[in-house]
C-alpha cells in the first residue's frame, strides 16, 4: 500500500474512531488510539527516509481522483511526498506524537477527553493534507482544515463564552488572510491555467511570466501567510488563542499550524526568488512583527501569553529569512523553533498543572525546588531560544542574523535588537516563575508538585532535541560540505541562499560574537533586575511608553474601533431601520397585495350555482372562440 | 311524400338545433326554480337528439347510428330526470323552497 | 347560405312552433305553464322526427318524454304545490347577461359551422327508422350498451326511491 495513504489515513482513522466511539471507550484507550495513529504515521515517515537519501529527486505520489474538471482545468486530489514535505511531516508527526502523549496526562480529568483526541487527530490530518498536497487546492483544503481545528480546539472548553470569542477571533482573522491566499490562487489559475505545483513552478522557471504578476501573486499569497502565521496586522488572534488547553497551544500555535505560512512561502520559492518587491514586503513585515511582538512580550504577566508573543516574534524572524531568500535557514529555524517552543509550552503547561491552574507569573516564584524536571527542561528551552552557544536556537538564529546582515544593515541591526528583547523577556519569564520567593496566597507551597511521568517524558525528549537540534544544519564554518538540511533541500530549492559562502570567515566570527554578546547582555540585565533586585512585575499598568507596550500597543482596541464598532453599528442600523421599516414594509406590502387579489378571487366562489353555471358557459365560450379564431 | 322534403337541407336542422340549444342554455342560466332548470336541461338534450336524428337521415347510414344514440340519450335523460327530481324533493323537504340560489353551503 | 329559400312549409311551421314553445318554457312565470309548453315542444319535435324518417323515435319520444318524464315533472310540481306566487324573481342585469351568453354561444356555433362548410348530403334508405331496422342494430351492434342501460335504470330507480323516501324517524323527531 502506498506510504502516503498510510501516513494520511492513520490520523483520519483515529479521528473517526475517536469521534464516533470515543464516548463509549475508556479514556486510556481513546488516548492510546489517538497517540498510536500519529506515532505510526511518524514511523512510516521515518521508514521512507532512506529512499529519499539515496535518490535526491525521489518522490512518492498518491493520486486519488479529480473532483472538478472542465476544459483543460483540473482539480485533483493528489499528494506528493518529496524531501521538503517529508521534513515537515517528520516535524508534524514527531512533535504531534509527543504532544499526544503529554495530553493523555494533561487532559485526564476532562470529560471531553475523547473529543480532544479526535480534534487533535483531525488537526494532524489536515496539517498533513496541507503539507503533502501536490497542488494549491489541497494546500488550501488543509489550510482551511487546520483553521477549523484551531477554532474547535481553542474553544474546546466551550462553556466559557470568552473562549468562544477567542476561537471566533482566530478563525475570522485567518479568513481575512485567506482572502489574500484565494486571490493569489485565482491569479495563478488565470496566469498558468493549473494549480499543480510542478507545472506552475516549471512555468515560472521558464521565465515567461512578468515580474509584476509574480510580485502580485507573491504578495497575495503572503497575505494568506500573514493570517495563518500571525504577522502584523493579523497577529492579535494568537495571544487570545491561549484560551485553549496548553497542548493545543504547543502543537498548533507553536510548532505546526503557524508554520504553515512559512511552508507556503518555501514551497513557492521558485516564485519568490523572482519577486523582489514581494520579498521586501515579507522582510519588513516580519521585522516589524518581530520587534513589536517582542516589546509586548516584555510586559505580559501570563506565562502562555509571553510564549505566544514569543512565537509571533520568532515567526517574524523566519519571515525575514524567507524574504532574504534563505529558505533553508527559515526551515531550519522552523525545526528548532518547533523543538524549543513546544518544550516551553509543555513546560508552561506543567507549571500550570502543578500550580493548580494558576497562570499569572506574579503569583508564582521559587518553583525550581518543587518542580525540578520542569525547571531544568524549561531552562534548556529558554537557553535554546535566546541563543546559548551551540544549542539549536543559537545556530538557527545566528544564520538568520548573518543572512540579514548580508541583505541590509538596518534589518540586521533591528533584528539584533529583537534578539536582545527575546533574551530579556524569556529570562524574565524564567526568573520570575522559577526563582525567588513563592508569592501565591491561595495555594500552599507544599501542594505544588511535579507533573506525572507522561507529562515530563515529552519534556525531556524535547529538551534533548533542543540541545542537539543544531546538528541538523551546522553552518559552513563547522561543516564544510554544508549542513544536513541544506543538502537535503538542495534538489527542491534550486537557489539556496547560502550566505556562508559570500561572507568571509572573519565577518562570520564577528557576527557570531555579536550574537553571543547579545545573549550575555540579556542574561545579565535580567538577572540584575529580577534576581538581585528581586523585582516583581507591577500590578497596575504604568503610563507613558511602557503603558502603551503594556496595553499591547492598543492593537485590539484600534481594531475594535476601526472595524468592529462600525460593523456593529451598521448591523444595528440595518436591523432597525432597513429591516424593520423598509424590508418589512415591502414584504408585508406584497403580502397585503396578494391578500387583496386573493380576496377578490374569493368572491367568485360564493357557492351560488347560477354563478357557477354562468362561468362554465363563459369558459366554454372562450374555448370555442379561441378555437374558432385560430 | 318525400319529394317535398328533399328541399330541406342539413344546415337548416343544424340551425334549428342550435337555436333550441341556446334557448335551453338561456333558461338554465336565467331561471332560479330548480324544476324549471331541470326542464331546460331536458330541452337542451332534446335539441341534441334532433340533431342526431337529422344526421342519420342525411348521412345515408344503414345502421342508423344516430338514432341509436338518440335512444341512449333518452335513456340517460330519463334516469337523470328521475334522480334529479328525487334530490329536488329531498332539498325541498329540508329547505322548504326550490330556489337554487339558497344552495350555497359550499362557499368560503 | 340562403336560409329561407327552398324551405318547405311543413318544416317552417314546425320549427316555428318549436321555437315559440321553447321560448315560452324559458320565460313563463308560472311553472305549470312551462311544463305544458315543454310538452308542446316535444310534440313538435316528434313531428320533426317523422319528417326525418325516424318514426320509431317519434313515438318513443312522445311516450317517454312527453308521456313519462313530463308527467313526472307535473307530479313533482303538484307535490310541492308551487304556483306563480312562489317563483323567485331575478334581476334584469342577470337576465341580460344570460341572454348575451346564450346569444354569443349561438353566434359562435353558427359561425363555426359556416366556416366549416357543408357536408355532402346523401339520401338514405326509406325504412331505416322502422322498428325492425332499429331493433336489429340495437341487438347486434349496441348490445352491451343496451344491457348497461338496464343496470343504469336499476341504479336510478333504487337511488330515486331511497332519496325520496320519507324518513319516518326524522319525521317523528321534528313533529
Amino acid at each position: 500500500m502506498n506510504t502516503l495513504s498510510i501516513i494520511l489515513g492513520l490520523p483520519l482513522l483515529g479521528f473517526i474512531i475517536n469521534g464516533i466511539f470515543g464516548s463509549k471507550i475508556p479514556k486510556s484507550l481513546s488516548g492510546g488510539i489517538g497517540t498510536i495513529s500519529v506515532f505510526l504515521s511518524f514511523i512510516f515517515s521515518i521508514m521512507a527516509v532512506p529512499m529519499f537519501i539515496e535518490n535526491p529527486e525521489y518522490t512518492i505520489k498518491l493520486d486519488l481522483f479529480t473532483f472538478l474538471s472542465f476544459d483543460t482545468f483540473n482539480l485533483r486530489v493528489a499528494f506528493t511526498l518529496d524531501r521538503l514535505s517529508l521534513w515537515m511531516t517528520l516535524i508534524v508527526t514527531g512533535i504531534g506524537t509527543l504532544i499526544h502523549v503529554y495530553s493523555i496526562s494533561y487532559m485526564k480529568e476532562d470529560e471531553g477527553f475523547y473529543k480532544f483526541f479526535a480534534y487533535l487527530n483531525f488537526f494532524i490530518f489536515n496539517m498533513l493534507l496541507l503539507i503533502l498536497g501536490s497542488n494549491f487546492i489541497m494546500l488550501f483544503f488543509g489550510w482551511e482544515g487546520v483553521g477549523l481545528c484551531s477554532y474547535l480546539l481553542i474553544g474546546f472548553w466551550y462553556k466559557n463564552a470568552e473562549y468562544g470569542k477567542a476561537a471566533r477571533k482566530a478563525f475570522i482573522m485567518n479568513r481575512i488572510g485567506d482572502l489574500g491566499l484565494l486571490l493569489g490562487i485565482f491569479m495563478i489559475i488565470q496566469q498558468f491555467g493549473t494549480l499543480e505545483f510542478t507545472t506552475v513552478f516549471e512555468e515560472i522557471n521558464k521565465g515567461t511570466v512578468s515580474v509584476n504578476t509574480l510580485n502580485a501573486i507573491g504578495i497575495l499569497l503572503f497575505i494568506g501567510a500573514m493570517g495563518k502565521s500571525a504577522q502584523i496586522p493579523l497577529f492579535t488572534w494568537l495571544p487570545d488563542a491561549m484560551a485553549g488547553p496548553t497542548p493545543v497551544s504547543a502543537l498548533i500555535h507553536a510548532a505546526t499550524m503557524v508554520t504553515a505560512g512559512i511552508y507556503l512561502v518555501i514551497r513557492c520559492s521558485a516564485l519568490y526568488v523572482l519577486s523582489p518587491i514581494a520579498n521586501e514586503v515579507i522582510i519588513w513585515t516580519g521585522l516589524s512583527t518581530a520587534i513589536v511582538a517582542a516589546l509586548i512580550g516584555l510586559k505580559q504577566n501570563d506565562i502562555k501569553k509571553v510564549l505566544a508573543y514569543s512565537t509571533v516574534s520568532q515567526l517574524g524572524f523566519m519571515f525575514v529569512a524567507l524574504g532574504c531568500g534563505a529558505y533553508t535557514t527559515a526551515l531550519f529555524h522552523v525545526t528548532t523553533h518547533a523543538f524549543f517552543k513546544a518544550l516551553l509550552f509543555l513546560g508552561a503547561g506543567s507549571v500550570i498543572h502543578g500550580m493548580h491552574h494558576e497562570q499569572d507569573i506574579r503569583k508564582m516564584g521559587g518553583l525550581k525546588s518543587k518542580m525540578p524536571i520542569t525547571y531544568y527542561t524549561f531552562l534548556i528551552g529558554t537557553l535554546a531560544i535566546t541563543g546559548f552557544p551551540f544549542l539549536s536556537g543559537f545556530f538557527s538564529k545566528d544564520e538568520i542574523l548573518t543572512i540579514a546582515f548580508n541583505h541590509n544593515i538596518v534589518v540586521y541591526i533591528l533584528l539584533v535588537g529583537s534578539a536582545l528583547l527575546t533574551g530579556i523577556y524569556m529570562f524574565r519569564l524564567l526568573f520570575v516563575t522559577f526563582y525567588g520567593e513563592y508569592r501565591n496566597q491561595h495555594y500552599a507551597f507544599d501542594k505544588v508538585h511535579e507533573s506525572p511521568r507522561l507529562m515530563t517524558l515529552p519534556l525531556m525528549v524535547l529538551a534533548v532535541l533542543s540541545i542537539l537540534g543544531g546538528l541538523l544544519n551546522l553552518p559552513h564554518y563547522l561543516q564544510h560540505e554544508g549542513g544536513i538540511l541544506q543538502n537535503w533541500l538542495k534538489p527542491i530549492i534550486g537557489l539556496t541562499h547560502s550566505a556562508q559562502h559570500e561572507i568571509s570567515f572573519n565577518t562570520e566570527m564577528i557576527l557570531v560574537s555579536i550574537a553571543v554578546l547579545v545573549f550575555v547582555t540579556a542574561l545579565i540585565l535580567t538577572r540584575m533586575r529580577y534576581i538581585s533586585r528581586k523585582h516583581i512585575p507591577q500590578e497596575q499598568t504604568p503610563y507613558g511608553v511602557l503603558g502603551i507596550i503594556s496595553n499591547k500597543f492598543y492593537f485590539d482596541e484600534i481594531y475594535d474601533f476601526v472595524f468592529v464598532k462600525p460593523f456593529e453599528t451598521m448591523s444595528i442600523w440595518l436591523q432597525q431601520v432597513f429591516e424593520l421599516k423598509i424590508i418589512s414594509k415591502i414584504s408585508y406590502g406584497i403580502h397585503d397585495i396578494l391578500r387583496f387579489f386573493g380576496g377578490l378571487n374569493k368572491k367568485i366562489q360564493n357557492g351560488n350555482i347560477e354563478y357557477y353555471l354562468m362561468f362554465m358557459v363563459i369558459g366554454v365560450l372562450i374555448l370555442l372562440g379561441f378555437n374558432f379564431f385560430n | 311524400m318525400l319529394g317535398i322534403f328533399q328541399n330541406i337541407e342539413i344546415s337548416h336542422y343544424i340551425y334549428l338545433s342550435c337555436v333550441l340549444f341556446c334557448i335551453g342554455l338561456f333558461g338554465v342560466l336565467f331561471r332560479r326554480n330548480a324544476i324549471i332548470l331541470l326542464m331546460c336541461i331536458e330541452l337542451m338534450l332534446n335539441s341534441v337528439n334532433l340533431l342526431m336524428a337529422a344526421f342519420t337521415e342525411y348521412m345515408g347510414d344503414q345502421n342508423a347510428n344516430g338514432q341509436m344514440f338518440v335512444f341512449f340519450i333518452m335513456v340517460v335523460a330519463a334516469a337523470e330526470a328521475a334522480v334529479g327530481l328525487a334530490i329536488l324533493v329531498m332539498v325541498y323537504r329540508n329547505t322548504k323552497k326550490t330556489d337554487v340560489s339558497f344552495l350555497d353551503s359550499l362557499k368560503d | 347560405m340562403s336560409l329561407f329559400q327552398n324551405l318547405p312549409l311543413p318544416f317552417l311551421i314546425l320549427s316555428f312552433i318549436t321555437i315559440l314553445c321553447a321560448l315560452y318554457v324559458v320565460t313563463s312565470k308560472n311553472p305549470i305553464h312551462s311544463v305544458l309548453a315543454l310538452i308542446l315542444t316535444f310534440f313538435s319535435i316528434s313531428a320533426h322526427y317523422i319528417l326525418l324518417n325516424a318514426q320509431f323515435l317519434a313515438i318513443v319520444n312522445l311516450m317517454v318524454y312527453a308521456g313519462a318524464i313530463m308527467v313526472l315533472f307535473l307530479f313533482v310540481l303538484m307535490l310541492l304545490n308551487l304556483d306563480k306566487s312562489s317563483e323567485p324573481v331575478k334581476s334584469n342585469l342577470w337576465g341580460i347577461s344570460a341572454a348575451i351568453c346564450a346569444g354569443l354561444l349561438l353566434v359562435i356555433i353558427t359561425a363555426s359551422f359556416q366556416k366549416a362548410g357543408l357536408a355532402v348530403m346523401k339520401s338514405s334508405a326509406v325504412d331505416i327508422g322502422l322498428v325492425k331496422n332499429l331493433g336489429r342494430v340495437l341487438m347486434t351492434e349496441y348490445l352491451v350498451p343496451f344491457e348497461l342501460t338496464g343496470i343504469l335504470f336499476i341504479s336510478a330507480m333504487v337511488g330515486a326511491v331511497l332519496l325520496a323516501k320519507r324518513d319516518n324517524k326524522s319525521e317523528e323527531i321534528t313533529s
